[in-house]
């Protein structure tokens, strides 16, 4: 059997948890190679024309997944009724599969109504033919194995804090920050010039989420809440905060001005969309950044 | 300093909403103005660029009203990002320098009662929860009245004999809801006016039925689609719409799971706001011949592009004609206009060719 793993959205938060389990189960698994020009042609040509760039880019993965006997897509509904998702990721799994003829392997987390990842992971059980008893054995190794590399890549990110030079807090979705079209010539560029890059996904999650509520306290998007807490965390360590969004994300277009109309460090707001070039955002960062050196000095 | 209170304009529903707030608070209620171009062009201005439209047509309403004098906002709030507009909209105008007080009533899509009566007691300290639920039952009932007297207007104004006769009555009978005295006086009421209404004459038939399915704010504001309804009833087209606040405040979480059952050979879940009631509404206006269906939403209105790509599928499996409109801001009613009329066009020829076949 073979599992097919679309590296986009969900993938950034959960890939390294879903390779140990199939690893662990003796599971093939396929992943896609990282975002390309031919995905997002595919993608736009599946999707509505309305859809942001994230979901397009996800469904042109998916069409790299034909033989697979599965393709993994879980459906993320919210981790208590104050952390939601974004809508997307409440239908993905339902566009998916009207879009596809291909199985699709789901599971549902709503912790509302009490269904976590380790229940929705003993739901496959049956399309995977293993025991509950070998899928939770097979879970609970798999999230000991990446808490711990987890955990590192939080130290490494937040020691970056303490480096001189100008640093930035990049504010974006993984499944953006680490694409290879969207966020990668960023934060290439950054590095180009010399720019420290702390990500905002990766602080103590609980901690961001508790301290989103100084920036706003009604905010019930779970993503959004971990993205801007992470400013509190870190503001007396940077420079400048880089807010990069897809196109037309719905969560970003609320969050993102509400807190640039409430901090008082410098930053810019970049919005990618399938048109833009990458030699217009390279010149906005490269005064972005002049203006950071120079307050710097 | 007096309370002057607004609140965003919906379709009729200002006339309800002001009688409950007139009843339950010691506040002076708004009289909150019709949508105009510039209600919206002052909402686009101070609005971030790919937020939907329902953002920009209540944060432009706001401006106006608090221009008048008016010191405490209320929001509905909703499932979607709907829920979070407050936040933002709280600070865009602070930003502006208007002094006010800012109520958002649902947050996370849940109303919590507990949370209502706290926010309540703030305009009016004096605030009874006795006298409260009273006016809500009175508000409750007058908003279901209303509802039921639209669903058959919007049935049958296409078809009727003297032009304006619905609208007329409508008008007074909103007109004497406004003054109702109490349940039994609006309950006669509602029952004078709907004889009224089924007296009107009509022909006999109308020529097609079309069924519209969306997202709330656009189905529910006729500014915010552009009179889309007006537009049909013209062409002598009978409407049938789901969704309105009965539906939205008292039904959604009872029906939405025979929605999900008429759904599943499409969906397995929610998908957010009113997608999947949408789907599934979809289904059963192809399974009851409607003659064409009608998607609308605002611009960027996440839940409803989902649905979009299967209502897509299910029209397509059907062989229903299906028309989709995405309203911004900046949507030009005559291109709507010339779209309406391409597919009432098409409706026709597809009759025609029914008709036809029988023939032969």
């Amino acid at each position: 059997m073979k599992i097919g793993i679309p590296r986009s959205l969900y993938f950034y938060y959960y890939g390294d948890l879903w390779l140990r389990f199939f690893e662990e189960l003796n599971i093939e698994t396929k992943v896609t190679p990282p975002t390309n020009n031919e995905i997002i042609k595919k993608g736009n040509a599946l999707a509505s024309s309305e859809m942001c760039l994230s979901l397009k880019i996800f469904l042109g993965h998916i069409s790299y997944l034909d033989d697979c006997d599965y393709i993994l897509v879980p459906r993320i509904d919210n981790y208590g009724s104050s952390n939601q998702t974004c809508t997307n990721f409440q239908a993905t799994y339902d566009i998916v599969n009207n879009i596809f003829p291909n199985k699709i392997l789901n599971y549902n987390i709503n912790l509302e109504k009490k269904q976590n990842e380790l229940s929705g992971f003993i739901k496959m059980s049956k399309k995977l033919n293993k025991t509950k008893k070998e899928i939770k054995k097979a879970y609970l190794n798999a999230l000991k194995k990446v808490e711990i590399t987890k955990q590192n890549k939080i130290k490494e990110n937040i020691n970056k804090l303490k480096q001189d030079g100008i640093k930035v807090l990049l504010v974006s979705h993984p499944y953006n920050s680490y694409d290879e079209v969207i966020g990668k010539p960023i934060t290439d560029y950054l590095e180009k010039l010399n720019v420290t890059i702390i990500y905002s996904d990766l602080f103590d999650t609980k901690k961001a989420r508790i301290e989103s509520k100084k920036l706003s306290k009604d905010l019930y998007f779970k993503y959004s809440k971990e993205n801007i807490g992470s400013i509190i965390l870190a503001k007396h360590n940077i420079d400048g905060i880089i807010f990069l969004s897809s196109f037309p994300c719905g969560p970003d277009s609320l969050v993102n001005e509400l807190v640039i109309r409430k901090i008082d460090i410098p930053s810019i707001n970049l919005i990618v969309d399938d048109l833009s070039s990458d030699s217009g955002i390279q010149t906005r960062l490269e005064s972005f950044v002049d203006i950071l050196e120079a307050k710097h000095e | 300093m007096n309370k002057i209170i607004a609140f965003p304009q919906m379709g009729d529903y200002a006339v309800p909403v002001t009688y409950l707030l007139k009843h339950i608070v010691d506040a002076e209620t708004l009289y909150i103005p019709k949508i105009s171009s510039e209600t919206i062009e002052l909402g686009s201005r101070y609005s971030p660029d790919f937020v939907c439209t329902p953002f920009k047509y209540t944060l432009g309403t706001y401006i106006e009203c608090l221009n008048m004098g008016a010191n405490v906002l209320i929001q509905l709030g909703g499932g979607c990002r709907y829920g979070y507009y407050h936040e933002l909209q709280e600070q865009i105008l602070k930003d502006l320098n208007y002094h006010f007080m800012y109520i958002n009533l649902v947050t996370k899509g849940k109303t919590d009662i507990k949370k209502i009566i706290k926010q309540l007691k703030k305009i009016d300290s004096k605030f009874s929860i006795i006298k409260g639920l009273y006016y809500f039952l009175v508000t409750k009932n007058m908003i279901k009245y209303m509802d039921k007297i639209d669903d058959y207007i919007r049935f049958h104004i296409g078809f009727e004999k003297e032009k304006g006769s619905f609208k007329k009555i409508k008008k007074q009978m909103l007109n004497s809801f406004s003054k109702t005295k109490g349940l039994i006086h609006l309950s006669i009421n509602y029952h004078k006016y709907l004889k009224q209404i089924k007296q009107v004459k009509t022909l006999k038939k109308p020529l097609y039925k079309v069924g519209i399915i969306g997202e709330l704010y656009t189905l529910m504001e006729p500014t915010a689609n552009f009179e889309l309804e007006q537009e049909l009833a013209n062409f002598g087209i009978a409407i049938k719409r789901y969704t309105n606040a009965t539906y939205l405040l008292f039904e959604k979480s009872k029906k939405i799971k025979s929605y999900l059952k008429k759904a599943k050979q499409y969906i397995k879940y929610k998908m957010g706001a009113d997608a999947a009631d949408n789907i599934a509404r979809c289904i059963e206006l192809c399974e009851n011949k409607y003659d064409g269906i009608i998607h609308i939403k605002s611009s960027f209105c996440t839940p409803e592009i989902g649905a979009s790509l299967i209502i897509k599928k299910i029209c397509h499996k059907y062989d229903v004609p299906l028309l989709e409109f995405s309203f911004d801001t900046n949507t030009s009613k005559v291109g709507m206009k010339t779209r309406v009329e391409a597919f009432v066009d098409m409706i026709e020829m597809r009759k025609e060719n029914e008709k036809m076949l029988f023939r032969d």
